[in-house]
C-alpha cells in the first residue's frame, strides 16, 4: 500500500510536467489548426534561458522562471511570425513540414551556441525529503504540481473570463467569422503562441530543477509524450491535455508497479491506442461532424 | 482558393529547384578532389609520405567528457611518435570524427573514413553500442579497428579485425560483484540500467549473475530506457526490496541523475557500477548523493608503474588536468596499434591485425597487455575507485583476472 501511494506521487509530478507542455501544444492546435512539433523544442529553450539566468543572477527561482516563460513566449511568437505565418493558408502538411524544420534548426542552434553536452542545472531550490508513514517525497514533489496547477488556472482563468480569451475561443470556432465580427485573428494567434510558449518554458525550468541535467535533445521525447497527452485528453481542448498528462504519467509509473519497467513506454502507448480506438476523439473530445 | 494553389505550386516550384540545384551540386563536389588529386596520382606510387589513422569518438553529446578526453590520449600518443621520428619513418596523421554516443553517427563516421580519407585504421568509438554498429564496416573493408574502451563481450566477436585495449563485462561485473560480496560484505543488492544500451545491460548481466553465484541475492533487477530522466517509480519498488548495494551501469551523466533521486527517496544503500563512471562531470550532477560509491575502472591516476608516471606527467603537462581511464586507453590502443604497424613493416590491413593479435606483455599505462589472439580481448587487470568528498576519485583496490 505504501508503495502503491508512493508511486501515484511519482505519477502525478511526472504527469503535470508532461500536462504542462500538452497545454502548449493543445492550444496551438485549438486556435489554428497546427501541431506545432517545435513546442518540445521551446520547452528545451525555456530550460535553458532558465540555466542562463540563473548563471547570471544566481539561483533563484522565481526570477528564472519569469524570465524563462518571457523569453519562450518572444521565442515563440518570432517563429510563428517567420514560419507559420506566410503558410497559414497552405495546406497543413506545409506548415507540419515547417514546424519540423523550427525544431531541427532550434536543437542545432543550441548545440552551436550554448553547449552540444548535457549540463546540470543549478539548485534553485533547495531539496528537502519528508517522509510520511514510510511514503518519501520532497519539497519539490509538491512545488512542481503547484506551480503546474496555478499555471492551470491562471490560463483557465484567461481564455474563460477576459476579453482576448473570448476573442481566442471565437478563431477557434470560426476564423473567418470571427474576423467578421472585428477580432483581430493575427494579434489572437500571437497571444496563443505567446502563452503556449511559455507554459513550455514553465515547464522547462521546473524540470530543469526536478531532474537537474539538461540538454539540446531533451525536448524531443518529452514533446512527444506531451503531444500524446494532448491527443489522448482530446487535442484542442484546455482541461483534456491536462488530463490527459495526468493520465499518461500514472499509467507510465503504474505499468512500472504492476507489470515491469521494460514495459513503460508501450503500455503507455497501448492505452493511447485503446482509447483512440473506443473514442477517437480523445478522453474530453466531443464528435464534430465534418461539413462537406 | 487559388492563392493556396498559387503557393502550393510555388513551393513545388521552390522545392524541385532546390533538389535538382541539390542534385547538380553533389556529384560536382567529389569531382573537385577527384580532379586534384590526379595531378598528385602519379608521384604517389612510392608509398604514402604518412600514415593516416581515423578516431572516432563522442566528442560532444552525453558522454563528451569520455571523447575529448579519448581524442587528447590519442593525440598525445601521436605527438610522441611523432617527435620521435614517426611510425616507419612517416608521419601519423589523425581524421577525427565525432559520434555524438550515436551509433548511426558511428557507422556513418567509420565508413566516411574507410572510402573518403582512406585511412590504414580506426581508433573507437568508445561506447560498446556505438562501434557493435561501426565495427562491421571496418571488418567487410578489412581495416583494423581498435576500440580504447568498449567493454561489451560482442564488440570483438565481429572479426579478426576488431581489437580493444580494455578488459571485458564480464569481468567487470564479476570484480564489482566480488567486490561487493567480499570487501563491503553485503548480501543483497539491486541493479537499475538502460535496457536499449549493450553495455549498461551486458554489465548488469553480468554483476547479477556473479553476485548470485557468490551467494548474494539480486533483489531488483529494473530497467528504464536512453533519455529518461525520472527513475522514481523503479526506485519506489527497489525501495521496497530495501536492498544493500545499488548497481547502476550507465555512464556518469545518467548515473548522477538517479543517485539524486536515489537519496531523495530515502534510500540508504551503497552505489556501484562500472567504468562508465568515470569522469569529473559525475561529481557535478550527482552531488553529495553520489559520495561513498565505488566503481570497478581500467586505471587509476595513482598507478606507479612507468609508463603511468610517465604519462600522468606528460598529460598533465599538455592538458593541464589530471587524465582518466578514457585518455589513458586512448594513449594504450594508439600505442598498441602503431606498434603492431611497426611489427608488420607495411601499411596492408591484414598485416596489422595478424601483428597486432600477437602483441605480447606490451608495457602500457594501464599495465602489461597480452591480446589474446582467439577473442583479441588484452588479458589486465582491474582497479576499484571510490568516491570521495567532491567528486574525486580515490584507489580502493586492484582485482587480478
Amino acid at each position: 500500500m505504501v508503495e502503491f501511494v508512493q508511486q501515484l506521487i511519482n505519477g502525478i509530478s511526472l504527469g503535470c510536467i508532461y500536462a504542462l507542455i500538452a497545454l502548449g501544444y493543445t492550444m496551438v492546435y485549438g486556435i489554428v489548426r497546427l501541431i506545432n512539433f517545435a513546442h518540445g523544442d521551446i520547452y528545451m529553450v525555456g530550460a535553458y534561458i532558465g540555466y542562463l539566468t540563473a548563471h547570471r543572477i544566481g539561483p533563484h527561482f522565481f526570477p528564472a522562471l519569469i524570465i524563462a516563460m518571457a523569453g519562450a513566449a518572444t521565442l515563440g511568437v518570432t517563429i510563428e511570425k517567420i514560419a507559420y505565418k506566410p503558410l497559414r493558408y497552405a495546406p497543413r502538411i506545409a506548415a507540419l513540414t515547417t514546424a519540423i524544420g523550427v525544431s531541427i534548426f532550434l536543437e542545432n542552434a543550441v548545440r552551436k551556441f550554448i553547449s552540444p553536452n548535457f549540463l546540470p542545472f543549478p539548485e534553485m531550490i533547495k531539496r528537502v525529503p519528508f517522509e510520511v508513514r514510510g511514503v518519501t517525497f520532497s519539497n519539490v514533489q509538491i512545488i512542481v504540481p503547484l506551480v503546474a496547477l496555478l499555471l492551470v488556472i491562471v490560463l483557465q482563468y484567461i481564455v474563460l473570463r477576459t476579453k482576448p480569451g473570448r476573442a481566442m475561443r471565437a478563431v477557434s470556432l470560426d476564423k473567418d467569422c470571427a474576423r467578421l465580427m472585428g477580432v483581430n485573428v493575427d494579434k489572437i494567434v500571437s497571444i496563443t503562441f505567446a502563452m503556449g510558449s511559455s507554459l513550455a518554458a514553465a515547464a522547462g525550468v521546473l524540470v530543469g530543477i526536478a531532474y537537474p541535467r539538461i540538454d539540446p535533445y531533451m525536448g524531443v521525447m518529452a514533446g512527444l509524450k506531451a503531444f500524446v497527452s494532448a491527443v489522448l485528453g482530446g487535442i484542442g481542448i484546455i482541461p483534456g491535455a491536462a488530463l490527459g498528462g495526468l493520465f499518461m504519467g500514472l499509467a507510465e509509473v503504474m505499468a512500472v508497479h504492476f507489470i515491469n519497467s521494460a514495459f513503460k513506454d508501450a503500455v503507455a502507448f497501448v492505452i493511447l491506442i485503446i482509447v483512440l480506438l473506443v473514442k477517437p476523439s480523445g478522453l474530453l473530445g466531443k464528435y464534430v461532424s465534418e461539413k462537406v | 482558393m487559388s492563392t493556396a494553389k498559387r503557393l502550393v505550386s510555388l513551393v513545388c516550384l521552390v522545392l524541385v529547384f532546390a533538389l535538382v540545384a541539390g542534385c547538380a551540386q553533389k556529384p560536382a563536389e567529389p569531382a573537385k578532389p577527384a580532379e586534384q588529386a590526379k595531378p598528385a596520382e602519379p608521384a604517389k606510387p612510392a608509398e604514402p609520405a604518412e600514415i593516416k589513422i581515423g578516431v572516432v569518438a563522442p566528442i560532444t553529446g552525453d558522454v563528451a567528457t569520455f571523447g575529448v578526453n579519448t581524442h587528447r590520449g590519442v593525440e598525445l600518443a601521436v605527438k610522441q611518435l611523432n617527435d620521435k621520428g614517426g611510425v616507419l619513418g612517416k608521419k601519423v596523421v589523425l581524421k577525427v570524427e565525432d559520434d555524438k554516443n550515436q551509433p548511426t553517427e558511428t557507422a556513418a563516421a567509420v565508413q566516411k573514413l574507410i572510402t573518403q580519407d582512406k585511412v590504414t585504421a580506426i581508433i573507437g568509438s568508445v561506447a560498446s553500442k556505438c562501434t557493435l554498429a561501426g565495427a562491421p564496416i571496418a571488418q567487410s573493408n578489412k581495416v583494423p579497428m581498435i576500440s580504447p574502451t568498449s567493454t561489451n563481450e560482442k564488440v570483438t566477436q565481429v572479426g579478426e579485425y576488431i581489437f580493444r585495449a580494455c578488459f571485458i563485462d564480464p569481468f567487470q561485473g564479476a570484480v564489482m560483484a566480488k567486490f561487493a560480496y567480499e570487501n563491503l560484505k553485503v548480501k543483497t543488492a539491486a541493479c537499475l540500467f538502460d535496457v536499449t544500451n549493450d553495455y549498461t545491460k551486458g554489465l548488469a548481466e553480468s554483476f547479477k549473475a556473479n553476485f548470485e553465484k557468490l551467494g548474494g541475492k539480486v533483489v531488483e533487477y529494473q530497467t528504464y530506457n536512453v533519455g529518461d530522466q525520472d527513475f522514481k517509480p523503479q526506485l519506489t519498488k527497489i525501495k521496497a526490496q530495501n536492498p544493500d548495494v545499488l548497481f547502476l551501469s550507465d555512464y556518469y551523466n545518467t548515473v548522477g541523475l538517479i543517485a539524486k533521486q536515489v537519496r531523495e527517496m530515502g534510500l540508504k544503500c551503497i552505489l556501484l557500477g562500472g567504468d562508465g563512471w568515470d569522469s569529473a562531470e559525475l561529481g557535478k550532477i550527482g552531488g553529495t548523493a553520489i559520495e561513498g560509491g565505488y566503481f570497478s575502472n581500467h586505471y587509476s591516476k595513482d598507478a606507479k608503474n612507468p609508463e603511468a608516471v610517465a604519462f600522468l606527467d606528460a598529460f598533465k603537462k599538455a592538458y593541464n588536468e589530471d587524465p582518466d581511464a578514457l585518455a589513458a586507453l586512448a594513449y594504450d590502443a594508439t600505442m598498441i596499434l602503431c606498434d603492431a604497424i611497426k611489427r608488420a613493416g607495411k601499411l596492408d590491413g591484414g598485416a596489422i591485425k595478424d601483428a597486432m593479435s600477437s602483441t605480447k606483455d606490451f608495457k602500457a599505462v594501464s599495465g602489461s597487455i597480452t591480446i589474446d589472439p582467439a577473442t583479441r580481448n588484452p588479458i589486465k587487470s582491474a582497479v576499484v575507485l571510490k568516491v570521495d568528498k567532491g567528486g574525486k576519485f580515490a584507489f580502493e583496490a586492484l582485482v587480478n583476472p
